[in-house]
């Protein structure tokens, strides 16, 4: 066996990459139950990546074909219900895992240097993500699957100058149609999970570069055992964080095949009871809502509601809901805080998170209903309020009362 | 082209702007079993006596009724009238283009009806409908105004005719209470109408994802092992973490 190792170390340096990545790679002591959830997001990937395999083996990615042959995998391939079930859950619960991993970072200032790469290519990630979402949710092409994607692609064809043709672009056709199915299709398959993965690669190097922070925010490189070059606080990642994820891995399934066994609907959250009616053109449904994680977004989409500077409300509306999502990538120079973690920060910040979360789940809310004025009223308020977070953080971060960081992980 | 752009669009907003259509009525509770095998079974028998001939179950086998607890003659003899094999999907005898001549509207599938419907819609629905000459068919229903459907059971429920009452609303106003009342009886009474209507709506719910039942059953198993797991997991980690001191 050793020599065996030596044989293929000697022509790729397997033994050297284990160690670095795993073995010796020297994670804070102090990780807590946040931190549970970037092995998580892998977890869930790996599962979306198998039963995606599973499910083209029998879907038609057709307009007259692709409704029938969801339920036929749902009725007549062996345990065909059970991979669907797995696939549509991870897609809600891998936005479940990664909007927690995400909040991790901004409660601990994961996103403060050195680490502002690392939390742009994360960003990517969550891009991907999004866009793998709304591909995949087309493929069933029930009535949500093509309301919804009428929607979004009408947004995208608001863009300025290149919207129109853009639009074209990626549906293939000048309406959403069998050649736009395949094209989505072909994206979802293929172009975004390479993108993707990639991309997790690339996030996960970044990360072994800098380091992982920890619910403390201070550097444990920066407090190493002189004769061992090993942080002090820093303990491998194998075995210790390996066996420890198992735990937050089981955890996680019980919740996960919960749903999965239990509840695969989620009360109309994770399927929609509307996307068991098939595509039809020629009538739109009474009230289009898009699935729980784009629920904020399009809140905010719905929420500008007057021509304002020579740009009409809905411009307004899409440059919001992009501006929503693209704004997390400013954080990293919007917190002017001289500590890293939440422990440490001061009143103003700790209000301004909780603000900005009551915000998301007060959008996300809303962004279910039929709007009335009230809603409207209400998401105006709370768009207001979500951007905020962001905009006002150079200066509550700067004056904030700050408290002393300790030298060591507690 | 663009003009058709132009009215998807208009389309896909008009949602946005609208209220639900359609009036609020407080729906019934269905009040079915999945795991009773007997009822399921009377749910079948109605559904392809009643329902299969406008409608059809497109997605679905015959043979798969063996879920019920019929052996595959048994589904030959009794539930099958269009000369299919067992193996076959529970098509409709009715062109679809004549149907759509004869109703407007193509009748719908109804393989995951009760997934997009949910029990109690339908249950409310195949119980109210009434007599309404203004109609094309001479019906309407409470729940689905102007439903191209007629009353396919209008001989075992009877008909039913609309009162319209102004009720009081306690804040010094009125408003409209709709309600029905039998005017000409049925060969059913209202009790074991109800129940037949039950039974086939518990067949319509088992018909939209016949795997529910195994579902569970497997869920419980998979459960089970996995609070075990986590149980040997922690106490692997437990173990592996004795020498790290915070």
């Amino acid at each position: 066996m050793g020599k065996l190792m030596d044989w293929i170390d000697a022509r790729l340096p397997v033994t050297a990459k284990w160690k670095l990545h795993l073995s010796e790679y020297y994670a804070p002591k102090n990780f807590n139950f946040w931190y549970y959830f970037g092995s998580l997001a892998m977890l869930v990937l790996v599962n979306q990546l198998l039963t995606g395999i599973f499910l083209t083996m029998n879907y038609k990615p057709d307009s007259s074909l692709a409704f029938a042959s969801v339920e036929y995998i749902m009725r007549d391939v062996e345990f065909g219900w059970l991979i669907r079930y797995m696939h549509s859950t991870g897609a809600s619960m891998f936005f479940v895992v990664v909007y927690l991993h995400m909040f991790r970072g901004m409660m601990y200032g994961s996103y403060r240097k050195p680490r502002e790469l690392l939390w742009l290519i994360g960003m990517l990630i969550f891009f991907v993500l999004m866009m793998l979402a709304f591909t995949g949710y087309i493929l069933p092409w029930g009535q949500m699957s093509f309301w919804g994607a009428q929607v979004i692609l009408s947004m995208v064809g608001a863009i300025p100058v290149i919207g129109e043709p853009l639009k074209d672009l990626i549906m293939g056709d000048y309406m959403l149609s069998d050649a736009a199915l395949n094209r989505f299709f072909a994206y979802h398959v293929v172009t975004l999970p390479i993108l993707l993965l990639t991309l997790v690669v690339v996030h996960v190097l970044a990360l072994h570069e800098v380091g992982s922070n920890n619910p403390d925010g201070i550097e444990i490189k920066k407090n190493k055992n002189p004769e061992t070059g090993i942080p002090v606080d820093g303990i491998p990642f194998h075995p210790y964080y390996s066996v420890k994820d198992i735990v937050g891995v089981v955890g996680f399934l019980i919740v996960f095949f919960g749903i999965i066994f239990f509840a695969p609907e989620m009360g109309g959250y994770f399927l929609e009871y509307n996307n068991f009616v098939p595509a039809n053109s020629l009538q739109t449904p009474d009230h289009i809502a898009p699935v729980w994680y784009f629920t904020p977004y399009y809140s905010m989409l719905r929420a500008a509601t007057v021509n304002f500077l020579w740009i009409d409300a809905k411009l307004w509306g899409i440059i919001l809901m992009g501006g929503s999502v693209a704004i997390f990538c400013l954080l990293p120079w919007l917190d002017r805080s001289p500590v890293k973690s939440i422990r440490y920060k001061g009143p103003y910040f700790k209000t301004a998170l909780t603000l900005f979360v009551i915000s998301v789940f007060v959008l996300g809310w809303l962004g279910t209903k039929t709007p009335t004025p009230l809603y409207t009223t209400l998401a105006q308020i709370f768009t207001v309020v979500y951007f905020a977070f962001f905009l006002l953080m150079p200066w509550y971060s700067k004056i904030d009362k700050t408290k002393p960081e300790p030298k060591r992980v507690t | 082209m663009k003009k058709i752009k132009n009215i998807l669009f208009v389309l896909c907003l008009l949602p946005l702007a609208a209220f639900a259509s359609g009036v609020e009525v407080k729906l019934d509770h269905a009040p079915i079993q999945t795991t009773d095998k007997l009822s399921l079974q009377r749910g079948a028998q109605t559904f392809v006596n009643y329902c299969l001939t406008c409608h059809s179950a497109d997605y679905m086998r015959y043979n798969r009724l063996r879920d019920l607890g019929l052996s595959e003659k048994q589904i030959s003899d009794n539930l099958i009238f269009t000369g299919q094999k067992p193996g076959g999907l529970m098509h409709t005898a009715m062109v679809k283009k004549e149907a759509k001549l004869w109703f407007g509207v193509p009748p719908p599938d109804l393989s995951v009806i009760a997934r997009s419907r949910g029990a109690d819609w339908l249950y409310t629905y195949l119980r109210q409908f009434y007599r309404d000459d203004s109609t094309a068919t001479g019906w309407n229903n409470l729940v689905f105004d102007r439903a191209a459907m007629p009353h396919v059971f209008y001989q075992l429920q009877g008909e039913q005719s609309l009162k319209v009452e102004m009720v009081d609303d306690g804040h010094g106003g009125k408003h409209e209470v709709k309600k029905l009342e039998l005017s000409k009886p049925g060969t059913l009474t209202k009790t074991e109408f109800d129940k037949q209507v039950a039974d086939l709506v518990n067949y319509l719910v088992y018909l939209g994802e016949p795997a529910a039942a195994y579902r569970v059953q497997l869920g419980i198993v998979v459960m089970l092992f996995l609070f075990f797991m986590l149980g040997l997991a922690y106490a692997l980690k437990h173990e592996y973490w004795r020498d790290v001191h915070h």
